[in-house]
């Protein structure tokens, strides 16, 4: 299966699908997070930090773009090109991440979408709609073919 | 014994901007250097990546001959090498290291290893010199911090943010209201104008503690733009920026002033890119006026230079508190966070 779709009903299940799949994570993954202001990425990254057992507490990269944390089963590397919608990432020595030791997280990828690997995971979170401020759909796409498996066996929070 | 005159060249290359300069005893800047990234992209109009892949390693030998020059000093006068060895992208933080490395083992000089944060609250010296205990409140589009130091080089985290750095909230907001990157100092100009008629929440106001939250402001902020966009509502755009400039300034003082509170200080230091907020300068001011000496970093050097990073150098230079030839990047280099006292 190449993508699944996963509803959430509160931060706390966003943080959940998070920790569930950073369990089963390899070194190396990189993973593509979307999503709108607010929409929940930082909060999906928190989760993704419990389930590699980090202490450290996980705070936006947007103005440092890049923060890392090495207190855990493997190292998370939470990128943020928020910043770089005018160019630069090339400049910054980003890809440099990529082939990396651990997990690495990238917000606003597509502004550094020439820089990116060929296999990643894209995560994207969306509002489900305006009046609903916690209900999120998550929907986790595997490109290239190292994901497949990972997305396949991922579950709902509910199923658990 | 007669104190030599200190004479420290400094490198700061943590994030965007390569910046080298030199300072006179701590408090003079002979010369600051600043080579902004963003700026060299908006002149070659869009990236043109043969220039933007080297722009640290081009610009830092650029910023290093020109800040000798201005300053009208040799390798020879200098006394010692400061930079900015972390927190910050571990590429860029490299190729300061690796230059002041180059210039501290080629010409002799001890290597003054400076944490970034430090620098910017020594920036507070060239307007007066820091008196110890000193409390400082860095504010900047990475970082929300209190910190405390009781002595010189005894830095102590007694707070900060838990999700987002206030400026960064500044900066997203700023952009829901459809101003231009960095939105800021536009929130700022438009707030002035207007009054604080959404209130928006004040996150974690009331909590024991010395920690911050701007995520919940953010969203609360962005949920209410959305919604009036959907049912047709028009927004005052002066009030939205005055409402959430109030929030944010009110939790900053609020927490600042508490700190204060429990631990003493001769003075309290503002300092990072939002230190140059005016309602957060005019807030803080009167709201510590009776309790503690408010020092704010001069306009020019609240963003990131290499000035701040020589100054707080020299106070490294003093303690003879010196790196090796080994000094590696740390780019998620913190200061100690201490326990505090029961609540």
């Amino acid at each position: 299966m190449k993508s699944k779709e996963i509803i959430t009903h509160s931060a706390a299940e966003t943080q959940q699908v998070g920790e569930q799949l950073a369990q089963r994570l390899p070194k190396g993954t990189v993973i593509l997070l979307d999503g709108d202001l607010g929409a929940g990425k930082t909060t999906f990254t928190k989760g993704l930090a419990t389930g590699l057992e980090i202490k450290q507490l996980v705070r936006s990269p947007t103005f440092t773009i890049m923060r890392e944390y090495h207190d855990g089963r493997l190292p998370l590397y939470h990128m943020d090109a928020y910043r770089l919608e005018n160019g630069g990432g090339a400049d910054l020595g980003l890809e440099e991440y990529f082939d990396s030791d651990g997990v690495l997280v990238i917000e606003w990828s597509q502004w550094i979408a020439d820089l990116l690997p060929a296999d990643y995971l894209r995560v994207s979170l969306k509002r489900a709609d305006q009046e609903d401020e916690a209900t999120r759909t998550l929907t986790l796409t595997a490109h290239g073919t190292l994901f497949v498996q990972l997305v396949a066996t991922l579950k709902r929070p509910a199923d658990e | 014994m007669k104190s030599k005159t200190s004479l420290i060249l400094a490198f700061e290359t943590s994030c965007d901007e390569t910046s080298v300069a030199v300072i006179r005893d701590g408090r003079k800047v002979l010369a600051n250097e600043v080579a902004t990234q963003i700026k060299s992209h908006q002149r070659f109009g869009g990236v043109v990546p043969e220039v933007a892949s080297r722009h640290h390693i081009e610009q830092i030998t650029i910023c290093l001959e020109q800040a000798l020059q201005t300053a009208q000093v040799d390798y020879a006068d200098l006394s010692a090498v400061a930079v900015t060895y972390g927190p910050g992208l571990v590429g860029s933080l490299l190729v300061g290291v690796t230059a002041a490395k180059t210039v501290a083992w080629a010409h002799h000089l001890p290597l003054l290893p400076v944490n970034h944060i430090a620098g910017h609250i020594y920036a507070a010296q060239f307007v007066q010199p820091i008196k110890f205990p000193a409390m400082a409140l860095v504010v900047s589009g990475g970082h929300t911090e209190l910190v405390w130091m009781p002595t010189e080089n005894q830095f102590e985290i007694i707070g900060e943010t838990r999700d987002d750095a206030v400026g960064e909230t500044y900066d997203k907001v700023g952009r829901t209201m459809g101003l231009a990157y960095p939105a800021g100092p536009q929130v700022d100009q438009l707030a002035q104008q207007g009054h604080d008629t959404f209130a928006f929440p004040r996150a974690m106001q009331d909590e024991a503690g010395y920690d911050f939250s701007f995520s919940g402001l953010k969203s609360s902020f962005i949920n209410r733009v959305h919604h009036a966009e959907q049912v047709h509502e028009q927004l005052s755009q002066v009030d939205l920026a005055a409402s959430f400039q109030a929030a944010a300034v009110d939790v900053l003082v609020d927490k600042t002033v508490r700190a204060l509170h429990e631990y003493p200080a001769q003075q309290l230091i503002l300092a990072g890119g939002v230190a140059a907020n005016h309602e957060l300068r005019q807030r803080l001011a009167s709201a510590v006026a009776n309790q503690v000496r408010l020092v704010m970093a001069p306009a020019q050097f609240c963003g990131d230079n290499a000035a701040m990073i020589g100054a707080a150098g020299w106070m490294l230079e003093k303690h003879q508190v010196r790196a090796d030839l080994d000094l590696n990047a740390n780019p998620s280099l913190e200061f100690e966070r201490i326990q505090l006292k029961k609540h």
